[in-house]
């Protein structure tokens, strides 16, 4: 049928359709009846999917793909998160534990606990501002200036310390600080009475050295995906090295550092181990704080207060983080590694 | 008091070699002050290569770059009196327009006045017609728009030169025509030089005064475009610029009398070196007539494609004894409102004063 142009999207797929229904003496295929209809066809073409398949049929799909996950999630995050929401409002059973209640004691009683909240809000923020301090040159090398040929190998020792279980590592460092390591060396030049264990400086140490890969990597990224000619262009209008690095490389690297300063400072809120070992006690976190009132005390409540509190802080300083790399990149890609 | 250099840029038997490729080999190229140069060849002939050496992105393994007669050997991109519009324009996505026009001028120093800074981008912006767009931001700009910033940004220092690295390449035809005749006027305005490089040749013939066509990391001819085209230097320059049609043939011993391959006698200027050679023919400069009657012309054949072009119809022909042959033929030049219908036999004629002969 010459000049009887089918309508339709023009893909293979309705045309097809097309001459069947046209065989079958219907003029449409119903599927183009509607603009948005004809839309989705658009986008069955661009999926290469099959043509008869129902919206129904690829819900199902969404849901057999979401639903392990999901329900995970669902069993051991949303249900438990709400357990704890329910006992912060509740009482200290006499023997330890839960006992119903509705009360805010427990949030009044928050300032106890200030010292724990103070050293968190302090120490981890400024932890991971010195590791993004060590680790942007590492990532600046990496990504620019290190030779492709052995860039992968050079990426791949990054997470090497990986291989080896943090706890491992930070036992290495208590020695290492202990009075038998550092201390000890100095003692022989004749310094003597160094403290370095069981200190903030050490907890920071800890910090900077276990969080050390999860700030390069998306640092080393975001610079790996920075175009050179940006680079070049910079130089040849007359930016010295240090302007462009100031005025091109760093600001479009923003959104890595972001990233890797949120990922840093969100996993540094909850620390437990580094604290515990390298601050033995006098340095201590939220997360040291909870398994004293979880497991020494029993007092669940007023430790599901302090948790419940943390995730507030913590959605806070991700939602601000989040808005801030957003701005400055102008885009609202969400690139945590 | 020395006499300004005459040359804007001057290349002293350059070479650049990476690991053991040698991408640009010992080229000597003078450009005089205010020229519009293009530098043309394929892709991999080095132009691009030659192009990043005046703007100091590479440095010559051997041989001198001078710009302005100063000797820029050692001498880093930032402090070079040369700037780029870059092949994908690398513009900085996290500016808007004007930032990206001002940012070679807050790089001077001193300082200048925040004020000067923006009227002189400004004025950049209004010279590539783009007043009003100051605060876009790169991404909502189209292609050719992103080209003009491109140029403003570069133009706004006042280089003595302005590179060019396929600035059209990413348009459409339409735009790129356009584009040419803008760069044009825009080079005639700033009265500096302009160098370009491109693997257009009709991008080359169109807009520069001067073309230097490269090959194989060699500068095989430089001349003015008419020259380029009308007497190629050799079978590369006549093949790339332009459509040519190769004819092997002998020159006869008294180096004066062409015979083809199919036994044609020519008789060619004199002074050739006999022996076997090449012959390049122009497709405008055959002329077509029809050979109803089948009687005997020295070259003939059958039109087999023909593509209309509408001021013009390009012809395939299958000549006899020489294989196909490529005619361009001008409609006035035909019959009455005729063309040649494929199929039909034509005697091809032309000035044997047009060919070119190439040794082989």
């Amino acid at each position: 049928m010459r000049g009887a142009k089918p309508t339709g999207c023009g893909s293979p797929v309705c045309l097809t359709a097309h001459t069947l229904f046209s065989l079958l003496g219907r003029r449409e295929c119903g599927r183009h009846r509607a603009a948005q209809k004809f839309e989705r066809c658009r986008s069955y073409r661009k999926s290469k999917m099959k043509p008869m398949i129902t919206d129904r049929k690829r819900h199902l799909v969404t849901a057999a793909l979401v639903a392990p996950a999901g329900l995970w999630l669902l069993v051991f995050l949303v249900l438990p998160f709400m357990a704890m929401v329910v006992f912060s409002f509740g009482e200290r059973a006499p023997e330890g534990g839960y006992q119903a209640a509705f009360t805010f004691a427990q949030f009044a009683n928050l300032p106890s606990r200030a010292a724990a909240f103070w050293n968190t809000m302090m120490i981890a923020p400024v932890g991971a501002f010195l590791c993004l301090i060590v680790a942007y040159p590492v990532a600046y090398y990496l990504a620019i200036k290190s030779d492709p040929k052995y860039r992968l190998v050079l990426v791949s020792l990054v997470v090497v310390p990986f291989w080896t279980s943090l706890l491992v590592r930070t036992y290495a460092w208590m020695y290492i600080l202990g009075s038998r390591g550092i201390p000890n060396l100095l003692g022989m030049i004749g310094i003597e009475d160094i403290r370095l264990l069981n200190t903030p400086g050490a907890v920071l140490l800890g910090i900077v050295y276990g969080y050390l890969p999860l700030m390069i990597m998306p640092i080393y990224v975001s610079l790996e995906k920075l175009d050179r000619r940006l680079l070049e262009a910079s130089a040849d209008l007359g930016a010295k090295p240090v302007s462009t690095f100031f005025g091109i490389t760093l600001p479009l690297s923003l959104p890595g550092v972001m990233t890797g300063v949120a990922l840093v400072t969100i996993l540094l809120l909850g620390e437990y181990l580094i604290p515990q070992l390298l601050g033995g006690g006098k340095v201590f976190f939220i997360g040291n704080a909870l398994v004293d009132l979880f497991l020494q005390s029993r007092n669940w409540p007023f430790g599901s207060a302090i948790a419940v509190t943390l995730v507030v802080v913590v959605v806070i300083v991700l939602s601000v983080a989040m808005r801030i790399a957003w701005k400055v990149s102008g885009s609202r890609q969400v690139d945590l590694v | 008091m020395t006499a300004a250099p005459a040359n804007d840029i001057e290349f002293r038997s350059v070479t650049k070699r990476y690991g053991t490729v040698t991408a640009v080999s010992d080229i000597n190229l003078a450009v005089p002050k205010g020229a519009f140069v293009a530098l043309l060849g394929p892709s991999g002939c080095g132009k691009t290569t030659c192009l990043r050496m005046i703007g100091g992105f590479e440095q010559p393994s051997e041989g001198t770059v001078l710009i302005d007669g100063r000797e820029m050997n050692g001498v880093p991109a930032y402090r070079r009196p040369v700037n780029m519009v870059f092949q994908h324009y690398a513009l900085f996505p996290h500016f808007d327009v004007e930032q990206n026009v001002a940012y070679g001028l807050k790089q001077a120093r001193p300082k200048l006045a925040a004020a000067e800074i923006s009227a002189r981008a400004r004025e950049a912006l209004e010279m590539v017609r783009l007043g009003g767009f100051e605060r876009r931001r790169i991404h909502e700009m189209s292609g050719g728009q992103q080209q003009r910033v491109a140029l403003a940004r570069a133009i706004v220092n006042k280089p003595s030169v302005l590179l060019l690295d396929e600035p059209l390449a990413a348009l459409d035809k339409k735009l790129r025509t356009a584009m040419q005749i803008e760069l044009q006027t825009l080079q005639r305005e700033l009265g500096i030089t302009f160098m370009l490089v491109t693997h257009d040749q009709e991008e080359a013939l169109s807009m520069s005064d001067m073309v230097c066509v490269m090959n194989a990391g060699r500068i095989v001819q430089m001349d003015r475009p008419q020259d380029i085209y009308d007497r190629p230097a050799d079978l590369f320059v006549a093949d790339f610029v332009g459509k040519t049609n190769r004819i092997s043939a002998t020159v006869e011993p008294d180096g004066a009398t062409l015979r083809l391959s199919n036994g044609m006698a020519l008789a060619a200027r004199s002074g050739l070196r006999p022996g076997a050679a090449t012959v390049a023919l122009r497709p405008e400069a055959i002329d077509l007539v029809r050979q109803s009657n089948g009687e005997g012309s020295p070259l003939a054949g059958i039109v087999t494609h023909r593509i209309f072009l509408g001021s013009t119809a390009e012809y395939q022909i299958s000549v006899d004894g020489l294989g196909d042959f490529l005619v361009t033929a001008d409609r006035r030049s035909m019959q009455e409102g005729d063309l040649v219908e494929p199929g039909e036999r034509v005697a091809l004629t032309f000035d044997p004063g047009k060919v070119h002969v190439f040794p082989a």
